[in-house]
């Protein structure tokens, strides 16, 4: 589904992303692991196209995005949630769902997609015409699920969805992010909670200043030395 | 209290004209964060726009009044297009500095067309030139005219930004521009609408005071737009209520120091409530911290 060559960024001098290459498979979920800094940002939102690469390729379903705009690449199917949710704090939470569906026309298609965003976060029902910026900060890490998932997405982008959540609500997130994966969205999933992060990755990747260091199966890297010394406490 | 009400009736008419000027300011500084020098000239341009149409070519109010504010937002789309556009990512201070240089061209440029002098209007004929007397107060028709367009266009402007796709689009880029952009938002076309629409308002504000006051000349723009401008500040930079509200209080403020006090003191006065503003809530009168949880 989605394929990254040699991919290298750069914010003027510092050489944020060396050179990785990662695969990410129809219908998977594929976590990228690695400390603050770690590049693991810059990687999604270079593949999102808000940031342009120095050099290397992004290959969607075979087809070369690498220097395609933002815009082509939501309606070609690739969905992001960003790092720090960045829900529109001022407009409603339907509002913000009604942007996630900017591209589209189908208007009984998107109503089914309010549907299933609720189904996967009642609260969100609930708080429809209550502006984001209100909401508690679990709250608005589910609204920017739903938002993301309202164009209807092939592969979904996830950056640190459980940052500064309760662990009761860690888990909550993680359970539906399996259930958006069962329904056939394929997930690129960014965290530093490696143990959570693990157990539902089919593949994952271990990156470093830059470089993707270690690779494999989520139960591989459980069990990898390097993996639970730096990252799973021992 | 009948000059009171004389005077109520004329700052509102003025600060109609300021609150269009303040909206463009507010909803441009909104969405890239910039205070265009150059939209008090784009009000003159509209202004100019106006008498060529009722002079040389003779059409009535509201034919030329819809060609100016097409004739300004042409222009505040390519000022936007040309001298913004290429420093989306310069230093703020860099974009500011050319929106100074673009307001001067402009400036200088109408005079060395349409020369420095002042050029007049022609004169109110039939229903323009009415009058209404009502207890003792005078309205003019241009008065009328005046504070219809404006609520007409306001109450427009309030359904495109809060109704349509563009509006909420508008909206989005301004709160966040990456993530409006992760929405599939087009960032720059959005950008340059929100141009326009400013820009049309200006021009019908500059059209509008060539009927109120007149005369109008290619500096005409300075002034009111530095007052439109504070009453964006006043109102809450970015918010489009406040540019609304900010312009009456500034339109009136002004009509009664120079009523009452001495139009002298008129500018002073108007400067020193944007220092006080500064001083006392610089966020504006509607302007709050965005409550932002982590
Ligand atoms: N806009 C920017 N300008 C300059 N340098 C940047 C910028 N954004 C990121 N960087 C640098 O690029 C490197 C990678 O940052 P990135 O945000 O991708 O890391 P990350 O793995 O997402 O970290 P975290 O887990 O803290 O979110 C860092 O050294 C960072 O300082
Ligand atoms: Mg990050």
């Amino acid at each position: 589904m989605l394929e990254i060559n040699n991919l290298n960024v750069h914010f003027g001098v510092i050489h944020a992303v060396k050179g990785i290459s990662l695969k990410v498979e129809d219908g998977g979920i594929v976590t990228l692991l690695g400390a603050n800094g770690a590049g693991k940002t810059t990687t999604l939102r270079t593949i999102s196209g808000l940031k342009k690469p120095t050099s290397g390729q992004i290959l969607l379903n075979g087809e070369d995005i690498t220097r395609a705009s933002a815009i082509k690449r939501v309606e070609m199917g690739i969905s992001h949630v960003p790092e720090g949710r960045r829900v529109f704090s001022s407009m409603t939470v339907q509002e913000n769902l009604e942007l996630g569906a900017y591209l589209r026309k189908d208007k009984a298609g998107i109503a089914q997609d309010f549907e299933m965003v609720f189904n996967h976060f009642p609260i969100l029902k609930a708080r429809r015409k209550q502006a984001a910026g209100t909401l508690s900060g679990g709250e608005q890490q589910m609204l920017a699920i739903g938002r993301a998932l309202m164009s209807r997405p092939k592969i979904l982008f996830l950056d640190e969805p459980s940052m500064g959540l309760a662990p009761l609500l860690v888990q909550e997130i993680f359970d539906i992010i399996k259930n958006i994966n069962k329904a056939g969205t394929t997930i690129l999933l960014v965290e530093q909670n490696a143990r959570m992060a693990l157990q539902v990755a089919d593949y994952a990747y271990v990156m470093e200043t830059g470089s993707i260091v270690l690779s494999g199966t989520g139960s591989e890297l459980m069990q990898s030395d390097e993996v639970k010394k730096a990252y799973l406490g021992g | 209290m009948e000059q009171f009400m004389q005077q109520v009736v004329n700052g509102i008419s003025l600060g109609s004209i300021y609150a269009l000027i303040a909206l463009g300011y507010t909803m441009v500084y909104g969405i890239i964060k910039l205070i265009n020098f150059a939209h008090g000239d784009v009000y003159m341009f509209g202004a100019y726009i106006g008498y060529f149409c009722m002079t040389t070519l003779k059409l009535d109010v509201l034919p030329s009044l819809l060609i100016a504010m097409v004739c300004s937002t042409i222009l505040g789309v390519a000022i936007e297009k040309i001298a913004y556009k290429p420093l989306r990512n310069a230093t703020r201070i860099a974009v500011l500095i050319t929106a100074i240089g673009v307001s001067l061209l402009i400036e200088y440029g109408t005079m060395f067309f349409m020369k420095a002098g002042v050029r007049t209007y022609p004169p109110m004929t039939g229903l323009m030139a009415q009058k209404f007397h009502i207890k003792g107060l005078v309205i003019t028709m241009q008065q009328v005219l005046i504070v219809i367009i404006t609520i007409i266009l306001m109450v427009l402007l309030q359904f495109i930004v809060k109704k349509t796709r563009v509006g909420k689009a508008m909206r989005a880029v301004s709160l966040d521009r990456d993530a409006a952009e992760l929405m599939g938002i087009n960032v720059d076309t959005t950008i340059s609408f929100t141009f326009a629409i400013g820009s049309a308002l200006a021009g019908a504000a500059g059209i509008l005071v060539g009927l109120y006051y007149n005369s109008i000349n290619p500096l005409m723009g300075v002034m009111p737009g530095l007052k439109a401008f504070i009453a964006a500040v006043f109102g809450g930079i970015g918010i489009i209520p406040g540019a609304m509200v900010g312009g009456y209080v500034i339109g009136v403020v002004e009509v009664f120091v120079s009523g009452y006090l001495n139009s002298m003191y008129r500018d002073a006065i108007v400067f020193a409530i944007l220092i006080l503003i500064l001083i006392v809530k610089p966020s504006g009168l509607f302007g709050r911290n965005v409550r932002e949880k982590v």
